[in-house]
C-alpha cells in the first residue's frame, strides 16, 4: 500500500515536470522545491491555525506587508490604466500587462489569508479533518502564487534564450528556494514534525498488507486531483490551448491564444499539484527535513524520473510513471535483499533501461528530429 | 478611396542584424483578394508574420481599418478579426481534426455562431468533415491545408491571411484550393494571399504586389501584372 | 597572421599540404611543442607550491587548490558539453569513480606496500612535492608519492572506462534524453558506493589478510572514506591543471577536435561530411571522464576532505555545468575563469571583504567611466588601472597576500571578463550589481543582519540574473584573447526570438 501511496505522490509531482516540459521543452529542476515548499507551507499553516503540537507560528508580518505592496501596485497600475491614460492620450504605454498579474496575485493572496483566518475558526470549532482540507487548499494557493511569480520573474525573460540557460536558471531558482526556506524567518534549519490530521487507524487488510486511513486519504486525494487535471487538459478550452501551445507556440498564438497566459497557467497548475503532494507527503511521513536537505532533492529527482519513464510531455504517462516508480521502490524494499539501500538503483536503472529501449517513455510517441 | 481594410506603411523588420523588410508599403481594399508574390526569402512571410503580430517592426505602421495594430500581441490581433493560415499549414498534429477546428474559434465567445461557422467551413471542405475524429497528424498534405484554411475561417475573420496555400501540393489539389479561395472571397472575406505560384495567384487576385529582397518592386492590377514582361519573365517562366 | 616559412623537407605539391606542413613544423619544433607544455606545467606547479603558497595566509592556498581542481573539472566537462554539444549531467560521477579508485588504491595499497601502522599518514610518507602540511622534514620522492601518482592515473583510467560505458548510450540518444541518462548514471554510481559497507579497515594485518576484491567493499559507504592520507598539493593540482588546459586547447584546434565542434554545430551535417559522430561522441566522453577521474583523485586526497559519495551527487555535476555555461559553451578559458570565480564567490560571500574600501570603489568607478568612453579601443588602460590598484595595495601592505591585493585583482579580473564581451550593458549591469551589493551590505550591517547567512540566496540570485542578462556566458564560444575583437551579431539567435521556441538552439551562439 505504501507503494501505491508514494507512487501517487510521485505522480502528482511528475505531472508538474511533464507539463512544463511539454510546453517549454525544459526540465524545471525547481519543481521539486515547490513540492518541498508545499510541505513546509502546510506545516506553517497548521502552526498558524493552532494545530501544531509544539510552538505556535504566527503569520509573518512581512508577508502581509508584501501582499499590501503588491495590492498597492495593482491599484496604482489600474488607476494609471483606466483613469490616467485615457486622459493623457493614447500615446502612453499601456499598463495592462502589469495590472492583471498584480491584481490576480493580490486577490489570491488576500483570499489565502482570509482562508487562514477561517481555518483558525474551524480548528477552534474542533473539526480537524475539515481544517486539513482547508490547509491543503491554503498550501495549493500559496504555491500556485509562488509558481506564477517564478515563471514571470525568472523564466519569462528567457523565453527565447538557449535551453541550457533556462536549465541553469532553473537550478538557480531551485537553490534560491532551498536556501530561502532555510532562513530563520522562513522555516529555519531544523527538521520539524507535521501534525497529523487523521487518526492512525488500519481500515482493512489486503492479504496481510494493512491499509491505513492515511494511505486511503493520500491515494484518494491524489486520484481526485489527477482526474480533475485530466478533465481540464483533455476536455476544456484551456486544456486544448495548453496542448496546442505545447505543439507549436507560434501557431497557437495565431489562433488567438495568449501564449504567456497559458504558460503561466501551466506553471500554476504544476505548482498547485506539487503543493498538494507536499501536504499529503507531510501527512504520510510527518518528519519534515529542512528545505535544503538532500533527501528532498532525491525525492524530486525520482518524481522527474517517473515523468521520463511515462514519457516526458505526456500527462497520462506521468501518472502511470509515478505509480510504477512507487511500486518498484516498494517491491525492491520488500523482496530484494538489502533492497532498502539499493532501491534508488532500481529506480535509476529502470530509467536507463526504459530510455534505451523506448527513449520516448512507456506512453510516449517516438519523435524523430527533423533534418 | 475609402480607408483600406489593411494598410502597411513603410514597414521595416529586422531579424537581429539582418534587415528583412526595407520599407514595404501596401494596401488591401475591402472585399478584395490581394496577392503578394516573390521569390524565396523576398520577405513575403515576414510581412504576414508582422501583420499577425508574431514579429515587431523596427519602423513603419500597420493599420487595420485605420487603427494601428503593429506591436500588439498576436492574440489581440486575432480578436480584431485577422486570421492567418500559416506557412507549412501549422496544424496541431497532437490534436484531433475537430479540436483543431475548435482552436480556430478560440478567441470567440459566441458559441452558437461559432457552431454555425463550423458547419459552413465543413460544407466548404467536405474532406475535412470525413476526418473529424482523426488525429490531425494523420491527414495528407492536401487535407491538412484544407483543415488549416477551415480553421482560419472558424475565427470568422474579416481579413484572411494565407501563407503559401499551394506549397507542396499536387496540381489537382492546388486547383481545388484556389477555387475555394475564390468562394471564401465571394462570401465577403478579404484575403491577403502570399504565393510562390505566381501564375495561380495572379489568376484569382484583384490586385498584386511583387516583393523583391524586402522591397515592393511592382504593384498594380493583377491582370496587368500578369501581362507585364518583367513579371512574365521572372515569375511565370515565360520568355 | 603570417605563416612561418615552410620547413618541410620535400616540396609539397599542393598549397594545402604546404600549409599543413608549415604548421606542423620540423621535427625539432615538434619536440619543443611536445615538451614545452610539460615544462610549463612543472614550472607553474613548482612556483605555486614553493614560491607563492608559503607567502599567503593559511586560507588562501586552499582556495587556490580548490580552484585548480574545479578548473580541471570544468575544462574536462567543456570537452563534452562545450565541444560536442552533448549535454552530460553526470560529470561528478566520473569524479566519484576516480576518487574512490584512487582512494582505495592509495589507502589499501599503502597498507600492503608499507606494512606499518602509520601507512595512512601523509606527514610520515609524503615527499616535499606532495601534501600541504607545513613544517616537516621530507625526502624529495617517497613511496607514498609513487603510490599516489599511480593511483591518480588508475582513477583516471577507471573513470575513462565508465565514460566509455556512458558514451555508448549516446549512440542512441540525443539532447535531453542523453542528459537524463547521464544523470541516472551519476545517481547509480553514488548509490552503489553508498550501499557498500560502512566500515573502513584500519588494522594493517587485517588489510594484508583480506584479498583485493573484498577490500573494494570497505570504502566507508554512506559514512565516507575516512583516514585518507592528504597527498594532494598545489604542485600536483596545478601541474595537472596546466596539462588539462593544454590538452583541451590542442584538442580544440586539432582535426580531432574540429570533429567535436562539427557535432555541436550540426550533427547531421557533420555526419554527412564523413565524421563518425558516434565514435567521436564516445571519445569525447572518455577523454573528459579521464580528467574528471584525475580531479576526483586529487579531491579525495585533499587535506580536510572526507571523501563521501553524497558530496559527489548530481548537485556537484550541476556546479560543474554552471561553470561551463557561465564561461561560455566551448570556451576553455571561459570555463577555467568561471571555475575560478565560482570557487571564490561562495567563500567571498561567506566572509565578505570589509565594506569601507573607498579605494576599491574608486578604482571600480574609474574603470567603469573609462570603459564607457573607450569601448572600442584596446583596453590597455584597464591593465594600467589594475596595476595602479595593485601598486596601491602593495604600498599599503607590502605582500602579495593582503586582502586589498586580492580584491584588486579579483575586481579587475571580473571587469576584464565583462569587458571582453561585446555589449556595454553587461558592464553597466556589473557596476549596478556591485554598487547594489555594497549598498545592501552597509544597510544590512546597520540593521544588524548577518549577510553571510544569505550567501547561498545571493549566489542563486546572481546566477539567475547572470543567465537573464548575459545568456552567452563570459566569452560565448570564444577564448579570452579572441574575445577582445568585436564580433558581428549572429543572426541565428535573433531568428529564434521571432519564431518557434522549440527551434532556439541548444548551443548559445556568439
Amino acid at each position: 500500500m505504501d507503494g501505491v501511496a508514494v507512487g501517487s505522490l510521485y505522480a502528482l509531482i511528475a505531472l508538474g515536470y511533464t507539463m512544463v516540459y511539454g510546453i517549454l521543452q525544459f526540465i524545471n529542476f525547481a519543481h521539486g522545491d515547490v513540492f518541498v515548499l508545499g510541505a513546509w507551507v502546510s506545516f506553517a499553516a497548521a502552526g498558524a491555525v493552532g494545530l501544531s503540537v509544539g510552538d505556535q507560528t504566527a503569520v509573518p508580518a512581512w508577508l502581509v506587508w508584501l501582499l499590501g505592496a503588491v495590492s498597492a501596485g495593482a491599484l496604482a497600475a489600474a488607476l494609471y490604466e483606466f483613469v490616467l491614460r485615457p486622459r493623457l492620450g493614447a500615446g502612453r504605454p499601456p499598463a495592462t500587462r502589469l495590472t492583471w498579474p498584480l491584481a490576480g496575485v493580490s486577490v489570491v493572496g488576500w483570499g489565502t489569508l482570509l482562508l487562514l483566518v477561517a481555518t483558525r475558526g474551524v480548528v477552534a470549532g474542533g473539526s480537524h479533518t475539515i481544517a486539513g482540507g482547508m490547509i491543503l487548499v491554503l498550501a495549493m494557493s500559496t504555491c500556485g502564487l509562488v509558481g506564477f511569480c517564478l515563471e514571470r520573474l525568472a523564466y519569462k525573460p528567457l523565453r527565447s534564450a538557449p535551453r541550457l540557460n533556462v536549465l541553469i536558471t532553473a537550478i538557480g531558482v531551485s537553490l534560491l528556494l532551498q536556501n530561502l526556506g532555510q532562513l530563520e524567518w522562513m522555516f529555519g534549519t531544523r527538521p520539524d514534525r507535521m501534525p497529523t490530521l487523521v487518526p492512525d487507524t488500519v481500515l482493512f487488510r489486503i492479504g496481510h498488507v494493512p491499509v491505513r486511513l492515511v494511505d486511503v486519504m493520500v491515494v484518494a486525494t491524489a486520484l481526485v486531483l489527477m482526474v480533475l487535471l485530466d478533465w481540464l487538459v483533455f476536455r476544456t478550452k484551456m486544456g486544448r490551448a495548453m496542448r496546442a501551445v505545447s505543439f507549436s507556440p507560434t501557431n497557437a498564438a495565431l489562433m488567438g491564444v495568449d501564449v504567456d497566459k497559458v504558460i503561466s497557467f501551466t506553471f500554476v497548475l504544476g505548482s498547485v499539484l506539487a503543493a498538494a503532494a507536499g501536504f499529503l507527503y507531510g501527512q504520510k511521513y510527518p518528519g519534515l527535513n529542512q528545505t535544503a536537505a538532500a533527501g528532498w532533492v532525491l525525492l524530486g529527482l525520482k518524481a522527474f524520473v517517473a515523468a521520463v519513464i511515462g514519457g516526458i510531455g505526456n500527462i497520462r504517462g506521468a501518472m502511470l510513471g509515478g505509480l510504477l516508480i512507487g511500486l518498484l521502490e516498494f517491491f525492491a524494499v520488500q523482496y530484494v535483499p538489502e533492497g532498502a539501500s539499493l532501491r534508488d538503483i532500481f529506480v535509476f536503472g529502470a530509467l536507463i533501461l526504459v530510455l534505451l529501449v523506448r527513449p520516448s517513455g512507456v506512453l510516449g510517441k517516438a519523435v524523430t528530429e527533423k533534418v | 478611396m475609402t480607408t483600406p481594410m489593411l494598410q502597411i506603411d513603410d514597414l521595416h523588420v529586422h531579424y537581429g542584424a539582418i534587415h528583412a523588410l526595407h520599407g514595404v508599403s501596401l494596401a488591401v481594399g475591402q472585399g478584395q483578394i490581394v496577392t503578394l508574390i516573390g521569390c524565396n526569402g523576398a520577405g513575403k512571410s515576414t510581412t504576414l508574420r508582422t501583420v499577425s503580430g508574431l514579429l515587431r517592426p523596427t519602423a513603419g505602421r500597420v493599420l487595420f481599418e485605420g487603427k494601428p495594430i503593429h506591436g500588439r500581441p498576436p492574440h489581440e490581433i486575432v480578436r480584431l478579426g485577422i486570421a492567418q493560415s500559416p506557412e507549412g499549414r501549422g496544424i496541431f498534429a497532437n490534436l484531433t481534426v475537430d479540436e483543431n477546428l475548435a482552436m480556430g474559434s478560440f478567441a470567440r465567445r459566441d458559441r452558437a455562431e461559432a457552431a454555425r461557422d463550423r458547419e459552413r467551413a465543413l460544407d466548404l471542405f467536405p474532406r475535412v468533415r470525413e476526418r473529424l475524429k482523426q488525429n490531425a497528424g494523420t491527414l495528407s498534405g492536401g487535407e491538412q491545408q484544407m483543415l488549416a484554411m477551415a480553421r482560419a475561417l472558424m475565427a470568422r475573420p474579416r481579413l484572411l491571411l494565407l501563407d503559401e496555400p499551394s506549397l507542396g501540393l499536387a496540381p489537382q489539389i492546388v486547383q481545388t484550393i484556389f477555387k475555394i479561395i475564390r468562394e471564401i472571397n465571394a462570401a465577403g472575406t478579404t484575403i491577403l494571399l502570399v504565393e510562390q505560384n505566381a501564375h495561380k495567384a495572379l489568376e484569382v487576385a484583384h490586385r498584386a504586389y511583387v516583393l523583391e529582397v524586402g522591397r515592393i518592386a511592382m504593384e498594380g492590377d493583377a491582370r496587368d501584372l500578369a501581362r507585364s514582361d518583367a513579371v512574365r519573365k521572372a515569375y511565370l517562366g515565360v520568355a | 597572421m603570417t605563416l612561418p616559412t615552410p620547413t618541410a623537407r620535400r616540396e609539397a605539391p599542393n598549397p594545402l599540404m604546404e600549409r599543413a606542413a608549415a604548421l606542423r613544423g620540423s621535427g625539432g619544433m615538434a619536440a619543443v611543442r611536445g615538451v614545452a607544455p610539460v615544462l610549463v606545467a612543472l614550472a607553474v606547479g613548482l612556483l605555486l607550491h614553493f614560491a607563492i603558497a608559503p607567502q599567503l595566509p593559511e586560507f588562501y592556498p586552499r582556495v587556490i587548490l580548490d580552484i585548480g581542481i574545479n578548473v580541471i573539472l570544468a575544462v574536462s566537462l567543456t570537452m563534452v558539453n562545450g565541444f560536442t554539444g552533448q549535454f552530460s549531467m553526470g560529470h561528478a560521477a566520473f569524479m566519484a569513480v576516480g576518487a574512490y579508485t584512487a582512494a582505495t588504491l592509495v589507502y589499501y595499497g599503502s597498507a600492503r606496500l608499507m606494512g606499518t601502522a602509520d601507512f595512512a599518514s601523509a606527514r610520515a610518507h609524503a615527499g616535499v612535492l606532495s601534501t600541504m602540511l607545513q613544517g616537516r622534514e621530507a625526502a624529495f620522492f617517497t613511496l607514498g608519492d609513487g603510490i599516489f601518482i599511480v593511483a591518480l592515473l588508475a582513477g583516471g583510467i577507471a573513470a575513462a572506462v565508465c565514460g566509455y560505458l556512458v558514451g555508448l548510450p549516446s549512440l542512441r540518444l540525443r539532447g535531453d534524453y542523453l542528459a537524463i541518462v547521464t544523470l541516472g548514471f551519476g545517481e547509480i554510481v553514488r548509490v552503489i558506493i553508498q550501499s557498500q559497507t560502512t566500515d573502513t579497515l584500519y588494522d594493517v594485518e587485517v588489510i594484508k589478510a583480506t584479498p583485493w576484491p573484498k577490500l573494494m567493499r570497505y570504502m566507508g559507504g554512506p559514512v565516507g572514506f575516512t583516514g585518507l592520507p592528504s597527498y594532494t598539493s598545489l604542485f600536483w593540482v596545478w601541474s595537472l591543471t596546466v596539462v588539462t588546459l593544454v590538452v583541451a586547447f590542442r584538442l580544440k584546434v586539432s582535426t580531432f577536435g574540429r570533429a567535436f565542434l562539427s557535432i555541436r554545430e550540426d550533427e547531421i551535417a557533420a555526419e554527412a561530411m564523413g565524421v563518425r559522430t558516434t565514435t567521436y561522441k564516445v571519445r569525447a566522453f572518455v577523454i573528459a571522464a579521464f580528467f574528471a577521474g584525475i580531479a576526483g583523485g586529487l579531491y579525495a586526497h585533499t587535506i580536510g576532505i572526507q571523501l563521501n559519495a553524497g558530496e559527489l551527487a548530481f548537485m556537484k555535476s550541476f556546479d560543474i555545468i554552471i561553470m561551463v555555461v557561465l564561461g561560455g559553451m566551448g570556451s576553455i578559458s571561459g570555463a577555467a575563469i568561471a571555475a575560478g570565480i565560482l570557487t571564490v564567490l561562495p567563500e567571498a560571500l561567506r566572509r565578505p571583504p570589509p565594506v569601507d574600501l573607498p579605494w576599491f570603489l574608486l578604482v571600480m568607478a574609474a574603470a567603469w567611466v573609462a570603459a564607457l568612453l573607450l569601448i572600442r579601443r584596446p583596453k590597455w588602460w584597464l591593465i594600467a588601472v589594475t596595476a595602479l590598484g595593485a601598486a596601491y595595495a602593495w604600498w599599503q601592505q607590502p605582500t602579495l597576500a593582503s586582502p586589498l591585493m586580492f580584491w584588486t585583482v579579483a575586481g579587475s579580473g571580473v571587469l576584464i571578463l565583462l569587458f571582453a564581451g561585446r555589449r556595454v550593458p553587461g558592464l553597466i549591469g556589473l557596476a549596478i550589481a556591485v554598487t547594489c551589493y555594497i549598498g545592501v551590505r552597509s544597510a544590512a550591517e546597520r540593521a544588524g543582519i548577518k549577510l553571510s547567512d544569505y550567501r547561498m540566496v545571493l549566489y542563486a540570485l546572481a546566477l539567475i540574473l547572470m543567465m537573464i542578462l548575459r545568456p552567452q556566458g563570459f566569452f560565448g564560444v570564444r577564448e579570452l584573447w579572441t574575445a577582445w575583437r568585436v564580433q558581428p551579431l549572429h543572426p541565428r539567435r535573433s531568428r529564434a526570438e521571432g519564431g518557434e521556441s522549440g527551434t532556439a538552439g541548444r548551443v548559445p551562439t556568439a
